[in-house]
């Protein structure tokens, strides 16, 4: 399979659709804004799942992508958007920091991964290899986005984001047993029901949800 | 024969196994001896053979491969190791942890000797090196001994760190040895190897300036492991030397390879000779002429390598040749005297000469096989010393045949060093003798002590016998390291042996043991027709003469001990001479206050010049870098997140870059 087959492109489309939200994401500001870039990456995410599911001919993919649209394009954005809400309004927006300097480290991460990822993938099937390249590359562009937000839900975003490009890498090779896309779903619920509590606690105890409110929290600080 | 060497190794785990499970310590011993036994029979047999293991990781089996070289190191182990694991089942080990260690230890070691290629080698060495720290901190559970412990364990580690980048830089991993002599390294990579290799195994070995472990390392073990340590694995390093600097870096290599190793064999001997001088402790006065003959070996291979490099192959071989018979030498006197030291300290009750004296008398089977470990170790011919020493002098005297001016200078100054090492060395095993087994008991324990008996006298015969065989044999023995250094040196020459005597050429030089010993013996015979034909015609009974000794006050039945020489005082010449060389000195006198009874006191404290030189610089080093890192700890949230972030980017450009082809 290769360039101009449709089972590729269409495969590649979706995921470069994927990078495209990841780098709306980074720049996005307002939280609302946010979580719907959110949910349209899991409804990607699912559409991928599908269409590999598709091309592989492999029937536990439809039901991986039927837990992606459910959680990751429906459920947790919901849930994202109504915590967004209850803020008070001053607080509804954070900061992406520089944009240009980000940006611009966004798109170096990119070819980084690339570079990184294609080389090292030799033999493998092409539509994997450039798959599995896209996937490291949105799941860096998550670490940043984790890195530059201070907001507690953004962070939580960039947190959903990297566990989207791992669900992407795991779609794409062939023969991935289900218990694992499952079990890794899994935990990064898990992940990110306890980073909602906890940034709902953040919000109640000190009325805001800048973490680097903690910092004078920690303890062992001589 | 690979075969059963390999069986061998596997039954040594399995002994290890059953020993950690507390079964059968006394067979754990047993098991180690014929395995040793075995080891030596092969050296001897010797033969090259490869046999791929059936365990591994994933493509690539462990190698193992007997090549004239690995079998004369095997020689040396099961030399050393079949005395040792006998004194180690006459009770020699205690407990749990040195019946595991011990056949463990033994089998690192075999493995490092029999490896084929780079990552069994790894792995016999660290197993090596891990199961003698295991029996050195097993048998101190707190205190000095467990500090002597852990400053091994932090050396050893440095060693395999060492030795890990200096093999990886030889070879991709898994790579068998043919494959790198196929390929030797060139240029900065063969350097920067040879720097890694010489910084891992010379550390391992001892070399100068990483000694600091040995003389307190080897002491604090049990007696059959301060014997294997002392007598054998320090040659593992000097094989892992020899085998990357010789066989697997290719011939040719240039000579000057050879002269780093010369300089700190030299400084090693010396210090190490000084140190045995003035140590208070009998397996510490071992331990550090350990570090002396290693010094020795290590600047005859060094010397070897100046010669090969100048394209003198006959000199080579001779220096060579020097290297191996002395490691096979200092093996068996080394080995025989810590099991005698043990011995003593056994029965007699105490490691310190101030405590001892006059055991010639009560354990005169100790006591002579003391005599000849000693001779041998202050090389006087025809013991098993000297023939090792002759050949590396006589090579160093050749010297001038270089055409480099700088490398006749060196080796000028290495004969110096040498020649002073063999005298101080000589000065060390008279001082040990004379302390521990002439003149008086210096304590009613010492006066009750009992000579060894049981399994540990057959152990004490046998090691005396392979310390006897290695001084009369040294010609014949020299003969089957021929392989060796023919193979080393490219099948441009042989070691220098003819018949059964040491020759340098048709014209040169020739020491034959045997005649030695004959003339020594007639010589003897015809003093002692002598003395007898002069003297008195029969023989007459008479007051004893005292050796000197006032006759003991009543109230000290063994003598006054101030009447006889105590260790730091038979010392203090040589530590006032030379001392400050090696040792940082602190003397402290009290004086008798004017009409007071008390005797007047000077104490000496000495101490290896390289704490103050080495460690301490690393401990303030540490403790500032552990200061840095504690500010690690308070980072904001988001300075922790782009820390993790960052290193992960990095170690994907790093990657990025590296994947290049």
């Amino acid at each position: 399979m290769g360039l101009g087959e449709i089972g590729y492109d269409v495969a590649h489309l979706l995921g470069g659709a994927m990078l495209l939200v990841s780098f709306v994401l980074l720049a996005q500001r307002r939280l609302e804004a946010v979580t719907g870039a959110l949910a349209l990456q899991g409804v990607l995410l699912a559409l991928a799942a599908a269409w590999q599911g598709h091309v592989q001919g492999a029937g536990q993919l439809l039901l991986t992508a039927g837990i992606a649209l459910a959680a990751k394009g429906l459920g947790i954005p919901l849930v994202l958007r109504r915590m967004a809400a209850a803020l008070p309004p001053a607080q509804r927006a954070d900061a992406p920091g520089p944009l240009a300097p980000v940006m611009l480290g966004a798109a170096g991460l990119v070819a980084l991964a690339f570079l990184v990822a294609v080389p090292a993938t030799r033999g493998a099937p092409v539509l994997a290899r450039v798959d599995i390249a896209i996937a490291l590359a949105i799941l860096l562009l998550g670490a940043l986005m984790m890195a530059t937000r201070r907001g507690a839900l953004a962070q939580v975003a960039g947190l959903l984001t990297m566990e989207n490009g791992l669900i992407l890498a795991a779609v794409g090779v062939a023969g991935m047993p289900l218990v694992v896309e499952l079990s890794t779903a899994g935990l990064v619920l898990v992940v990110a029901v306890i980073a909602g509590v906890f940034a709902r606690q953040l919000g109640e105890r000190f009325g805001a949800q800048d973490t680097a409110l903690l910092d004078r929290h920690r303890g062992e600080r001589r | 024969m690979l075969s059963a060497l390999g069986l061998a190794l596997g039954g040594l785990l399995g002994l290890g196994l059953a020993g950690a499970l507390g079964l059968a310590a006394r067979w754990a011993a047993f098991g180690a001896a014929a395995a040793a036994a075995l080891f030596a029979l092969a050296g001897l047999l010797g033969g090259p053979a490869v046999l791929d293991l059936p365990l591994g990781p994933p493509g690539a089996a462990l190698r193992l491969s007997l090549d004239p070289l690995s079998a004369w190191f095997l020689l040396v182990l099961g030399v050393v190791a079949l005395p040792a694991a006998l004194m180690a089942a006459a009770g020699g080990i205690a407990g749990r942890a040195e019946a595991a260690g011990f056949p463990l230890f033994l089998a690192g070691m075999a493995l490092a000797l029999l490896a084929g290629d780079v990552l069994t080698l790894l792995l016999g060495f660290e197993a090596m090196s891990l199961a003698s720290w295991a029996l050195v901190a097993a048998r101190h559970p707190a205190g000095a001994g467990r500090r002597a412990a852990r400053l091994y364990l932090g050396f050893a580690a440095f060693s395999g760190l060492c030795l890990l980048g200096g093999l990886a830089l030889l070879a991709a991993p898994g790579a068998g040895f043919a494959a790198i002599r196929a390929a030797p390294p060139e240029g900065w990579r063969a350097a920067a190897a040879m720097a890694l290799v010489l910084l891992g195994a010379g550390s391992k070995a001892g070399l100068l300036p990483f000694h600091l472990w040995l003389p307190l390392a080897h002491p604090a073990a049990a007696t059959p492991v301060s014997a294997l340590m002392s007598g054998a694995m320090v040659k593992v390093a000097l094989y892992v030397l020899a085998r990357v600097l010789f066989d697997l870096a290719g011939p040719a290599q240039p000579g000057w390879w050879g002269a780093p190793l010369m300089a700190l064999g030299a400084a090693t001997a010396l210090w190490g000779a000084l140190r045995a001088n003035t140590e208070r402790d009998i397996k510490a006065i071992l331990a550090c002429s350990t570090l002396d003959n290693l010094g020795v070996i290590a600047l005859a291979l060094g010397l070897a390598l100046l010669f090969r490099g100048a394209d003198l192959s006959p000199l080579a071989a001779v220096a060579l040749s020097a290297a191996l018979l002395h490691a096979l030498a200092h093996g068996a006197f080394k080995g025989l005297l810590f099991l005698c030291a043990g011995a003593v300290a056994e029965r007699a009750g105490s490691r310190d000469p101030d405590r001892l004296g006059g055991l010639i008398h009560n354990m005169p089977l100790v006591a002579g096989a003391a005599l000849l470990g000693a001779a041998s170790a202050a090389a006087l011919p025809p013991f098993a010393g000297f023939a090792g020493e002759w050949l590396l002098l006589q090579a160093l005297l050749q010297g001038w045949r270089l055409a480099d001016l700088a490398a006749q200078l060196l080796i000028a100054a290495a004969l110096a060093a040498a020649a002073m090492a063999a005298a101080l060395a000589a000065a060390a095993m008279l001082r040990l003798i004379g302390l521990v087994f002439l003149g008086r008991p210096r304590t009613p324990r010492a006066a009750g002590a009992g000579d060894a008996a049981g399994l540990a006298r057959v152990a004490l015969l046998l090691a005396a016998l392979f310390c006897a065989a290695a001084a009369l044999l040294a010609g014949p023995l020299l003969g089957l390291a021929d392989g060796a250094v023919a193979a080393l040196l490219g099948g441009a020459a042989g070691a220098p042996v003819h018949g059964l005597s040491l020759s340098l050429g048709e014209a040169g030089a020739r020491y034959a043991p045997a005649a030695v010993l004959g003339a020594l013996l007639l010589l003897a015979a015809l003093l002692w027709r002598a003395v007898r034909r002069a003297g008195a015609p029969a023989a007459q009974r008479g007051p004893a003469w005292d050796c000197g000794f006032q006759p003991p006050p009543a109230h000290l039945p063994f003598g006054d001990p101030l009447t006889q020489p105590s260790a730091a005082g038979a010392a203090q010449p040589l530590r006032r001479a030379l001392g400050p060389l090696a040792l940082a000195l602190r003397e402290a006198q009290s004086p008798a206050a004017p009409g007071a009874a008390a005797p007047a006191r000077l104490q000496v404290a000495a101490r290896d010049r390289g704490f103050g030189a080495l460690l301490a610089p690393l401990a303030r080093a540490r403790r500032r870098a552990g200061h840095e890192a504690e500010r690690l700890r308070n980072l904001p949230l988001g300075a922790c997140l782009a820390l993790a972030f960052g290193t992960l980017v990095g170690l994907l450009a790093l990657l990025a870059g590296l994947g290049r082809p």
